[in-house]
């Protein structure tokens, strides 16, 4: 019991956040997309680290997304209110205080980047700490409101686990990371803008300058489509420089043929389509591409590495 | 007379479940933190991996 009169009654009342708002702040889905692509660039790379310090790396990076999500979710609480797709988040919805967000973002930010320093390298904590940043101050305070190309230029904060990964396995940052990165970079433009296409006006009442919004939708068709070839021939890249086999290319080579199939239906779109289906259908295609992708990617690291044990 | 504010059910519910939460996160992260520092102890690990 508090003493009303001495403080006030403001601010008096216990918060009813649960321990669920808390994990909501933190993103679980894009959260499991990072905590995957950063453990294949943490087992594909040339390096065998310790079963348990590779668990303390997932998860610090797996906390680090969060905190940026938590980050993320304060600061953009007032146009997250006006979507339907975000209104009911913890701090628009009301159960969590925006103050709870930013020091829990803030707290988990500072212990996954030691955590990650202190047990697995510096180097890995220093990419974390950067994508954090990158995520929750140049994307999130900066890009998101100024500039239809915000998530091009933020995107490069969703293609870094795979490189923080291996390089908490390894401790250096190689040519095959950087192709994992370029693969998502690159994957990051179609699989927004087919949601903004579909969710065109919601992000227009919110005021977000996205690509359709601005450029217009068949500008916006035209360019998924560029980068959608784009990503199919990155995919297959990491098999063209020598880093994987040819069974991983053709496997890229067809999952980047349907992309870019997907991508032409969004543009044939006729305008009176109002249902949008071809968007959805690429922006659910997208999703399992990034998955297939790095799964085969997986697959043919460690597949070679067995041939390479089995042949010495 | 001093007026006080008691905690409704809902209150205390979420607290409750917060409370469990710390408990079990701060739990795991000694766990982890006691496991790791064991084996980056451990001999040769700097000359065996990571």
């Amino acid at each position: 019991m508090v003493d009303k009169d001495a403080v006030g009654d403001a601010g008096l009342r216990l918060s009813e956040a649960t321990a669920a708002d808390f994990i909501a702040l933190l993103k679980p889905r894009v959260m499991s997309l990072v905590v995957f692509t950063a453990f294949v660039g943490l087992v594909a790379a040339p390096a065998e680290p310790h079963p348990l310090v590779a668990l303390v790396a997932v998860l610090a990076i797996a906390v680090g997304a969060g905190a940026s999500g938590a980050l993320n979710m304060w600061f953009d609480a007032d146009i997250d209110g006006l979507m339907r797709r975000t209104r009911s988040r913890p701090i628009p919805a009301g159960r969590v205080q925006p103050g709870e967000a930013l020091a829990f973002g803030l707290v988990l930010a500072g212990l996954s980047v030691m955590t990650l320093g202190v047990f697995v390298n510096w180097l890995s904590a220093a990419l974390l700490a950067f994508t954090i940043f990158f995520y929750a101050v140049v994307y999130t305070m900066w890009l998101k409101r100024s500039t239809p190309q915000n998530i091009v230029i933020g995107g490069a904060a969703g293609a870094l686990p795979p490189v923080i990964g291996w390089a908490a396995a390894s401790g250096t940052v190689s040519v095959e990371s950087l192709l994992l990165f370029l693969i998502t970079f690159l994957w990051t433009p179609p699989h927004f803008w087919a949601l903004a296409l579909f969710k065109a006006d919601e992000y227009g009442r919110a005021g977000i300058p996205m690509m359709p919004n601005v450029a217009g939708i068949p500008s916006t068709k035209r360019q998924i489509f560029a980068y959608a070839v784009i990503v199919a021939m990155a995919g297959v890249l990491p098999a063209l420089l020598g880093y994987a086999s040819a069974a991983y290319g053709l496997a890229a080579a067809a999952l980047g043929l349907v992309f870019v199939r997907y991508a032409w239906k969004v543009l044939v779109m006729p305008e009176s389509d109002r249902s949008m289906a071809p968007a959805k259908a690429l922006f659910a295609y997208s999703l399992f591409y990034l998955f297939a992708i790095f799964t085969a990617y997986l697959a043919d690291a460690i597949a070679a590495r067995a041939l390479s044990v089995a042949g010495a | 007379m001093i007026e006080t504010i008691k905690p409704t059910e809902a209150e205390l519910k979420a607290r409750r479940s917060r409370s469990i939460a710390i408990g079990l996160a701060l739990g795991a992260f000694v766990v982890i933190v006691y496991f790791v520092s064991m084996v980056r102890m451990a001999p040769g690990f700097f000359h065996g991996g990571s």
